[in-house]
């Protein structure tokens, strides 16, 4: 099993991370070095293992229904490279 | 000295941050310094010492990893995705320091988002170590540990993914600790790995970073996973004796290429501990073999998501190109490094459909039972020992061609992130002129028993070697 060409482009356009040339080569032969490992795993019987998906199990963490003071506006906005009227500006999402 | 006001906490910060900016070029340590910033905290540190309400740390500098949230102050993960972020708000571990009185006297260097093990992925530049600055510190609290082995700082937070906090402190020749997960709050820290991230501490001894992980932990309702359990006490760390202590010794930690001088040393001091009273009982768990492949699914594949709110819309700056996603992908593409970019794409490769199964569930199915195996080990044992990396300091530009030998560097740590299991590094000697790393893992939530046993082991193995920084006493 390899991963093409193809596959690290189709991966990167799912990620939105736009790579040069030399970068898709890179990508691709590390990737596939990292998946010839991940084979090792294929190998071992997890039949009946129940997956553990946190470091310390936890169930319903709630929280008290109180309204708590969040960051104001202008703080929210404060790290913005584009914002207009109180608002982010994105770049054209719907093309005429 | 604080306390009997032999010296006021601006003197000590003054003293510190001119050691820091002294050092910068040396050690590549900082990111960020900024003494107005340091010197009102230390006069608000002064304040608590002069009425009354100063605690064990009040007055006393710390050095900040640039993934942690501090409040006007810009935080960048060593990121050019995060150039000139400056957050609105303080980690809760930031706040609990402000609250305990002590002073941040920088922001330090890393591994761009904590990807890494030498601190050479950092965007800005490498941070080096203190013992030699042709070698790296470790990553990816590089900069954290070469703060305070180059005493720029005398403690420092650094936060540990996969042995980020650990691996550093091993490389040089301090002490770092990693509890429980949930114990302090992630809150304001920038996510990496949300299930295995946690922020601890780095220190000289034991006892100063037993008393640093009280000042930060506690339970916080801003993160869900926070433990519901009071903050970790550090009043009775100094107590008790090894003598009599069975340890774990898993034959699967002392393989896989570790080099035969880390091996030495780490079998000195089980010979002066076994002479002090410790019962050694080796044990196998083969699941640490897989450690490394399951981290190295499961740490992407959370990252991936994670690091998806870094689109150049809410902050950070903004590379231009045609329609939302082009904008989108031109900004990712162009400001995230290149081990983070590889991460986010095994991360997003292994959770795309028809995959999932094979190497995500899987991967959480061993993680599983890799803990539970440890766990098992534990619940008869005091603690697991073992070293916390299998190489002493290697040299800049050393691995950096060949990610797999980089991503080995962690064998040893990863468990402990695996199960949540508090894991401690401290020193034990050298291998080559160069510091040793000595780890020793304990049952879930009990990471004060874990800082007792260090405590004890770290009085039965004596004082270490310093390395020559050419200061003089």
């Amino acid at each position: 099993m390899g991963i093409t060409r193809e596959e690290v482009l189709h991966v990167a356009q799912l990620a939105r991370l736009q790579l040069q040339d030399h970068e898709i080569d890179a990508y691709q032969l590390e990737l596939n070095e990292l998946l010839g490992h991940f084979e090792d795993l294929s190998a071992v019987d997890v039949t009946g293992l129940e997956p553990k998906p946190h470091a310390v199990s936890l169930t319903n963490a709630w929280d008290e229904d109180v309204v708590r003071a969040g960051l104001t506006r202008d703080q929210a906005l404060s790290n913005a490279p584009a914002q207009k009227a109180g608002l982010f500006i994105v770049p054209t999402i719907l093309e005429d | 000295m604080l306390r009997d006001r032999k010296v006021s906490a601006r003197e000590v910060a003054t003293a510190f941050l001119d050691r820091a900016e002294s050092t910068r070029e040396l050690y590549g340590a900082y990111l960020h310094i900024d003494r107005e910033w340091t010197l009102s905290q230390a006069d608000a540190a002064q304040a608590k010492l002069d009425n009354g309400t100063a605690g064990p740390l009040t007055g006393v500098p710390v050095a900040i990893k640039d993934n942690i949230s501090t409040a006007g102050q810009p935080t960048t993960c060593a990121s050019k995705i995060l150039d000139g972020y400056i957050p609105p708000y303080d980690a809760t571990s930031m706040a609990k320091l402000k609250e305990a009185g002590l002073v941040a006297v920088g922001k330090t260097n890393l591994d761009e988002f904590a990807m890494g093990a030498s601190n050479e992925n950092s965007s800005a530049f490498p941070a080096k170590n203190p013992w030699d600055i042709s070698r790296v510190p470790g990553g990816s609290s590089g900069g954290s540990a070469a703060a305070v082995a180059g005493r720029t700082a005398p403690v420092s937070l650094g936060s540990d993914t996969g042995g980020s906090i650990r691996q550093p402190a091993a490389l040089c020749g301090i002490v770092g600790f990693k509890p429980t997960y949930g114990r302090v709050s992630r809150y304001g820290l920038v996510a990496f790995g949300s299930s295995l991230d946690q922020i601890g501490p780095m220190a000289h001894t034991v006892s100063d970073a037993a008393l640093l992980a009280q000042a930060i932990s506690g339970y916080d309702d801003r993160d869900a996973t926070s433990l519901q359990m009071p903050s970790i006490d550090a009043s009775r760390v100094q107590e008790g004796s090894i003598k009599g202590k069975r340890i774990a010794v898993p034959k699967e930690l002392f393989a896989q290429g570790a080099e035969p001088g880390v091996l030495e040393a780490v079998h000195r001091a089980m010979d002066q501990l076994r002479a002090a009273g410790v019962e050694f009982v080796e044990v196998s768990v083969p699941e640490i073999e897989l450690g490394v492949t399951t981290y190295y699914i499961i740490a992407p594949a959370e990252a991936s998501s994670n690091l998806a709110r870094f689109d150049g819309i809410r902050y950070g700056p903004r590379m231009e190109a045609t329609g939302h996603v082009g904008t989108v992908a031109a900004t990712r593409g162009q400001l995230f490094g290149h081990e983070v970019k590889a991460r986010i794409m095994i991360g997003t490769y292994v959770l795309s459909a028809g995959y999932y199964d094979a190497f995500y569930l899987r991967a959480q199915q061993l993680r599983g039972k890799m803990a539970a195996h440890l766990d098992e080990v534990l619940q008869g044992c005091d603690a697991i020992i073992g070293p916390t990396s299998p190489v002493v300091a290697f040299p800049l530009g050393g691995l950096s061609q060949d990610p797999m030998a980089m991503k080995l560097v962690d064998y040893c740590t990863i468990p402990a992130n695996m199960g949540g299991f508090p894991a401690i590094s401290m020193p034990c000697g050298l291998s080559e002129g160069l510091p040793v790393g000595l780890q020793l893992m304990g049952r879930v939530t009990e990471d004060e028993a874990l800082l007792q046993l260090a405590w004890q082991v770290e009085q039965a193995l004596g004082p270490q070697a310093q390395p020559n920084l050419g200061l003089t006493q």
